[in-house]
This record gives structure tokens, C-alpha cells and sequence, in this order.
């Protein structure tokens, strides 16, 4: 029903005694995702208590202890950005096989290091290690788990997948979904820094795979290439529907806008160029981001 | 973050790469005493009085000037670019005023070469980009003559390797200034890798380096951008900061958390979230575009909006005096409705707001947030889509118009 996390994934989360950590550990928790340690350096020992839906999960200093002692195999990170490449490297040496980064403000030197450091990096059993973000949402597969900070409620279980550089607007796009009564197999924010985890393609893979994703939306914005080599990979793998919307069609040339990636640059970049590459592949452009599901449905309609 | 070249060739010297010798000056007399003091350290006449904006294309602008003449010329020519309207392809058509100099000794250039780094986000690496075509806009040698870049990708756990640096140095065909200049570019260009790292860039170009008649290899320029997310390992960028190049409405919005750009429409906008902000100004220009309706500003409050920010909001989206309407775009997760109901209604009666208000909530509590818009008695329109609150901004900005 699902790619990369499901009622069986076990998480851990990294920096949990902070305000973001405490707070968004208990919104998975009430969600019902099995969230099963935190760590914090310093805290070992101690437990963290979401009093509010009665459940709580023990406190480590390091997250090899935390895998050790709980059999976690996925962590979420809310560590402030000096520490979270720190954190994510920690995540990968202990053996998790998914980090979902959701911190905002890493420096992208610190980035180009952790993603050459982790590059191609697997476990005992081949399996890959993976990583989601940095500065994204997180990723949800609605009515078994949801790590990061979405609100949960607006999601339900289905057969479409959502993956997404921005994080309201994939808000967006599941609640044009959900009010057509249409569920979610799983939404993955990929985050819109310029050098993160895993991208489009990657993403777009697992959804091909999947039995039960039966389409996609993609929700792409100006800057980098990603959504040209996103469409290059629809061109030739992807037999499912995609739906997408690329933000920034009026962004001014050389202005960032809030992401730290979303900018064009020397006339590259642009929402235009986007749009262009995925039609060439197939893909339909939602006209307004207010379309997004329509459009999808539209397609998987013209199909059945 | 952006810098001014004379700031960039500072950092160049601290990292030892060769720089002309050269001084700030703020004022036409500072400028001739700058020129003088050159004329005498280097027995050369020769001066370049240099425009200090962010803006790229100053010389083609008027904003660099050659004196010949010394002190005098110099004290001349700074008078004229000194507080001149500059206008570059990067200003725009109201162009930047120079309000500092940069007056720098003359050198003998033997030939014009371009050295760039960049972070490659596609590749994931830093990538070193040289050129033959020196003082070039590098866009414009990718776009006509891309053969004529030559580009390298630096694996971050080895660094710059010499074997690439020479690579560089051979392409640009240095060795036909002897095997000395190959040298000196090897050494300035690791040099510069190592800058572009501890100073966190995200940019660093020299347009252009220049052989000297002697051999010598020389930034005679120099362009660089930091990256904002590492300002929390650089406290000294604050003193670098120049606040007159950069726009008052986006430093405020910076200071209050929000992340704000000026565009020049008629629609203010209010959004949560990076990409929904963007696809707001999308759709108000999708719907508004043949009646003239258009976006104002890209403004994301992030994750808290409540009456302070959004109070905050208002007023610099106010500040513009094209704004006719303001459309409120909020889709709440774990910001909800009630909470920025609440922000919009107190901020909207706070500050008398005069122009039509829009407001489109979606997500947590949105019952209790659209109550709260429409028993406040105040004229502000719900909005249930987003293609719902679009029709009826522009409708609100073409019926007042």
C-alpha cells in the first residue's frame, strides 16, 4: 500500500527533547506511528512523555544506542542546523535504512559533504540507505505512519502517490485529493534546498514500482534541474499518470524565493523550461495549483 | 548574501591570492588622496576608479573609469561616477546609486581570462569553471561558445586536486607564459577553493583574472556570494552587510522571520509555505493577467502567523503604494485557522486596514477560522479554493480600479 515506511517501521527521533522535536514526536505519536526512542547527547536515560495520548519512548545519548536497545530503523531529525549534518551522518553509521531530515537553514557546504559521505551507501543486506530533505515536510503514508510535520488529518489511505519540493503546497495537493475522496499510498516532501537526499527520480522510481500507487503528482518550483531529469526519467519508465505543477511561473530573474534553491539563475531555472520537459514526457501541467487532483483524474479517467 | 568587490579582494588577500593594490573611498577627496597614495607606491600614473555596487556590467555602465593622468583625473572621474544613478543589466532601469569607490593602481594586462566557482546542485559538488573569453559574461560564453568553458567538479573529501588545477591552467593555455604563470594559477586557484569553503560561498568569480605582462597572475576583479544559511558561523558578515544595496522592505521582513521579495504588481499577497507563496502569485497572474492584476511580493510567514506577524505583514506589504487588495492564502497543518482567523481579524482592525481583504483558509480548524472571519463584522471576503479567492481578488482590484 506503500513506499519506504508503513505501520511497521520503527522511528527514532533525533533531537527529540527540543521544541520542535517534543512537540512533532508527540503529533507522530497520537498519529500512530511507532516512534520508539529519542536521542539527545546529554539526555541518555531519561523519557520522553507524551502525556496528552499516554505513550512515551526512552531518551538516548547516541542513536547506535538508541538502535541497539529499541530495533529502530528509521529516524526523523529535528536538530538545529550547526548539528543536523552531524546528525544525519550519525543516523547512516548506526544502520538505519531511511533519515528524514525535516531542519531548515543547513548550509549547503555542510550538505555537499554528508551527500558525498552517504553516497550509494547500503546495509548488511544490500538494502539502500536513504535519505529525505533536508528543510522538508517529511513523508506520510496516511493511516499507518507519518514522520515529519504534516498535519495528518487531512491525508487518507489510497492509491495515489505525492512527492513534492515544497511542504504547504503538498498540503495542497492532498487536500484537493482528499475533498474528491480520493486516499494517498504515500506523500514524500523531497524539500527545496539545492543539495538534498533523494530527488524526483529517485522517488519516482518507487512509485513505478509500487502495485498500489496508481498515480502521481509531482510539484516541482524554479531553480536546479531536477524536474527536467524528473521528466527524462517519465519519458522512459514512469507508465503511470503523472499530474504536476511547477511553482515560480511569475518569480523574477536572480531572486531567492524563501527556498534556498528556488532561483533562477542566468535565465535557467525557469517554471517554463519545466512545464516544457514534462508535457515532452507525458506528464499533464495542472493550469493553476488549484487543479492539481483535477487533473490527475482527468488523466487516470481518459485511461481506465 | 552579496558583498562589494573591494570587500571580495580583501578576503582574496587574506587567503594570499594575488590582488592590485587599491583603497575604499566614500568621498571625491578620499578618492584623490586614494589616487595619490597609489601614484606613489607604485611610481605608475595609471589609476581605475571602480563604482562599488552589487551589480554586475559596472564598466559597461560607466561605473569603472582608467585615469592616466594620476591624482588629478582620478579626483575627476570620481566626481562624475560619485553618486551617479548606475544602470547595469542587473539593476534594472532605475539603476543603483555609487555611493562608495574603489580606486585600485593600473596594471599592464597581457590577456583577459575568467575563473568561476559555483555550487553545481545538479552535480552536488563546488565546480571551478575557467574561460579564454575574460570579461565576458560567463551566461553569455555558455549560452554563444560553451566549448569554450572548461569545467571541473571538486569531490569535497579530497579537495581541489592538483592534477585538476593543471588541468584548468593547460586549457587556458598558460604555459605559453612560461611554466612560472602555470604555477601561480595552480596555487591561486587552490587557494580560492579553499576560501570558497571556509568562507561558505555560494559563488566566487574573478572576471576577469588577468596575465600580466610580467607572468603574473592577477584577480582584477573579484564577485562573491555567501551562503545565508552558514551566517551562523560567520558572525563578521554582519559588519561586511551594506544596507543601501540591498531593498529596506526585504532587510525588515528578514529582521521580523518572514521571508519577503518586492515585485511590481498590485496584489498584495499573505501566504504560509515557500512553494504555496510561489503558486499564490501564480495563480493571481493566471487569473488577473489581461485586467491587469498581478502579484505585489512573494511574502511566506513560515509556520507562525499570528496577529504580531501578520500585523507585521500587512504593514510592508502596505508600504507599497501599488497595492490595491491583499489576498491571504493560508493552508494551516499545524498552524490552525482559528490562530490566524484571529492574527488577520486583530491585525485588520489594528490597522484600519482601507484596501479589499481576501482570505482563503484551508487545513486544521478551518470551521472555527472561517466563523471568526465572518462574525467580525469586518468587510473581509472568504475565499474556499484557491482558485475561488483568486477570482475574487482580481474581481476586488479590477471593480476598484
Amino acid at each position: 500500500m506503500s513506499i519506504l515506511v508503513g505501520s511497521e517501521t520503527r522511528v527514532l527521533v533525533q533531537g527529540i527533547t527540543g521544541s520542535a522535536g517534543s512537540f512533532h514526536a508527540a503529533q507522530c505519536m497520537a498519529y500512530g506511528t511507532q516512534v520508539v526512542a529519542g536521542v539527545t547527547p546529554g539526555r541518555g536515560g531519561e523519557k520522553f512523555e507524551a502525556k496528552d495520548i499516554g505513550k512515551s519512548c526512552p531518551v538516548f545519548d547516541t542513536v547506535d544506542q538508541a538502535v541497539r536497545a529499541t530495533g529502530a530503523d528509521t529516524s526523523v531529525i529535528f536538530v538545529p542546523p550547526p548539528g543536523a549534518a552531524d546528525a544525519i551522518l550519525e543516523g547512516f553509521d548506526a544502520g538505519l535504512k531511511l533519515v528524514v531530515c525535516i531542519t531548515e537553514g543547513i548550509p549547503v557546504m555542510d550538505m555537499i559533504r554528508v551527500r558525498r559521505a552517504i553516497e550509494g551507501r547500503t546495509l548488511q543486506n544490500g538494502e539502500k540507505q536513504r535519505l529525505i530533505g533536508p528543510n522538508c515536510p517529511g513523508i506520510i503514508t496516511p493511516g499507518a505512519c507519518k514522520i515529519g510535520i504534516m498535519p495528518g488529518h487531512i491525508h487518507k489511505a489510497g492509491n495515489i502517490g505525492v512527492v513534492s519540493k515544497s511542504g504547504t503546497l503538498t498540503y495542497e495537493a492532498v487536500g484537493q485529493l482528499t475533498a474528491l475522496g480520493i486516499g494517498q499510498s504515500t506523500c514524500i516532501g523531497i524539500g527545496g534546498d539545492p543539495v538534498a537526499g533523494l530527488d524526483f527520480v529517485d522517488v519516482l522510481e518507487l512509485f513505478q514500482r509500487d502495485p498500489d500507487t496508481h498515480g502521481i503528482i509531482l510539484i516541482g518550483e524554479i531553480g536546479g534541474g531536477a524536474e527536467e531529469r524528473a521528466a527524462e526519467y517519465i519519458k522512459g519508465k514512469v507508465t503511470k499518470p503523472v499530474a504536476a505543477f511547477i511553482a515560480g511561473a511569475t518569480a523574477p530573474e536572480g531572486k531567492r524565493m524563501g527556498h534556498a534553491g528556488a532561483i533562477i539563475a542566468g535565465g535557467k531555472g525557469t517554471a517554463l523550461e519545466k512545464q516544457r520537459a514534462l508535457m515532452d514526457a507525458g506528464a499533464k501541467i495542472a493550469p493553476t495549483p488549484s487543479d492539481m487532483a483535477t487533473t490527475l483524474m482527468a488523466m487516470m479517467a481518459k485511461r481506465a | 548574501m552579496k558583498i562589494h568587490e573591494y570587500q571580495a579582494k580583501q578576503l582574496f588577500a587574506k587567503y594570499a591570492i594575488p590582488v592590485p593594490k587599491g583603497y575604499l573611498a566614500l568621498t571625491v577627496d578620499e578618492a584623490e588622496s586614494a589616487a595619490a597614495k597609489l601614484v606613489a607606491e607604485t611610481g605608475s600614473n595609471v589609476v581605475v576608479v571602480k563604482a562599488q555596487v552589487h551589480a554586475g556590467g559596472r564598466g559597461k555602465g560607466g561605473g569603472v573609469k582608467v585615469a592616466k593622468g594620476g591624482a588629478a583625473e582620478a579626483k575627476e572621474l570620481a566626481g562624475k561616477i560619485l553618486g551617479m544613478q548606475l544602470v547595469t543589466h542587473q539593476t534594472g532601469p532605475e539603476g543603483q546609486k555609487v555611493r562608495r569607490l574603489y580606486i585600485e593602481q593600473g596594471l599592464g594586462i597581457e590577456r583577459e581570462l575568467y575563473l568561476g566557482a559555483v555550487v553545481d546542485r545538479d552535480r552536488r559538488r563546488i565546480a571551478f569553471m575557467v574561460s579564454t573569453e575574460g570579461g565576458v559574461e560567463i551566461e553569455k560564453v555558455a549560452a554563444e561558445t560553451p566549448e569554450k568553458i572548461m569545467t571541473v567538479h571538486v569531490d569535497p573529501t579530497v579537495g581541489l586536486a592538483g592534477y585538476q588545477a593543471r588541468k584548468l591552467a593547460y586549457g587556458l593555455g598558460l604555459e605559453k607564459h612560461g611554466k612560472p604563470t602555470v604555477a601561480k594559477f595552480v596555487t591561486l586557484v587552490t587557494k580560492l577553493y579553499d576560501l570558497f569553503v571556509k568562507e561558505d560561498c555560494s559563488l566566487c568569480e574573478v572576471n576577469p583574472l588577468i596575465v600580466t605582462k610580467d607572468g603574473d597572475v592577477v584577480a582584477l576583479d573579484g564577485k562573491i556570494n555567501f551562503d545565508d544559511n552558514a551566517e551562523f558561523r560567520h558572525k563578521e558578515w554582519e559588519s561586511m552587510r551594506d544596507a543601501d544595496e540591498e531593498d529596506p522592505v526585504e532587510l525588515e521582513a528578514k529582521a521580523a522571520g518572514l521571508s519577503y521579495v518586492s515585485l511590481d504588481g498590485n496584489v498584495g499577497c499573505l501566504v504560509n509555505g515557500a512553494g504555496l507563496a510561489m503558486a499564490t502569485m501564480d495563480i493571481i497572474k493566471a487569473f488577473g493577467d489581461k485586467v491587469g492584476v498581478a502579484p505585489a511580493n512573494f511574502l511566506d510567514v513560515g509556520g507562525g502567523a499570528n496577529k504580531e506577524q501578520v500585523t507585521k505583514a500587512f504593514s510592508m506589504i502596505l508600504k507599497s503604494p501599488h497595492v490595491k487588495a491583499i489576498f491571504v492564502n493560508i493552508f494551516g497543518g499545524i498552524m490552525k485557522c482559528d490562530v490566524i482567523a484571529e492574527g488577520v481579524v486583530a491585525a485588520t482592525r489594528e490597522m484600519g486596514l482601507k484596501v479589499p481583504l481576501v482570505v482563503r483558509l484551508e487545513g486544521t480548524n478551518v470551521e472555527l477560522g472561517r466563523k471568526i472571519l465572518a462574525d467580525s463584522g469586518l468587510a473581509i471576503t472568504a475565499a474556499t479554493t484557491m482558485a475561488d479567492g483568486a477570482s475574487k481578488i482580481v474581481a476586488a482590484v479590477s471593480g476598484t480600479a
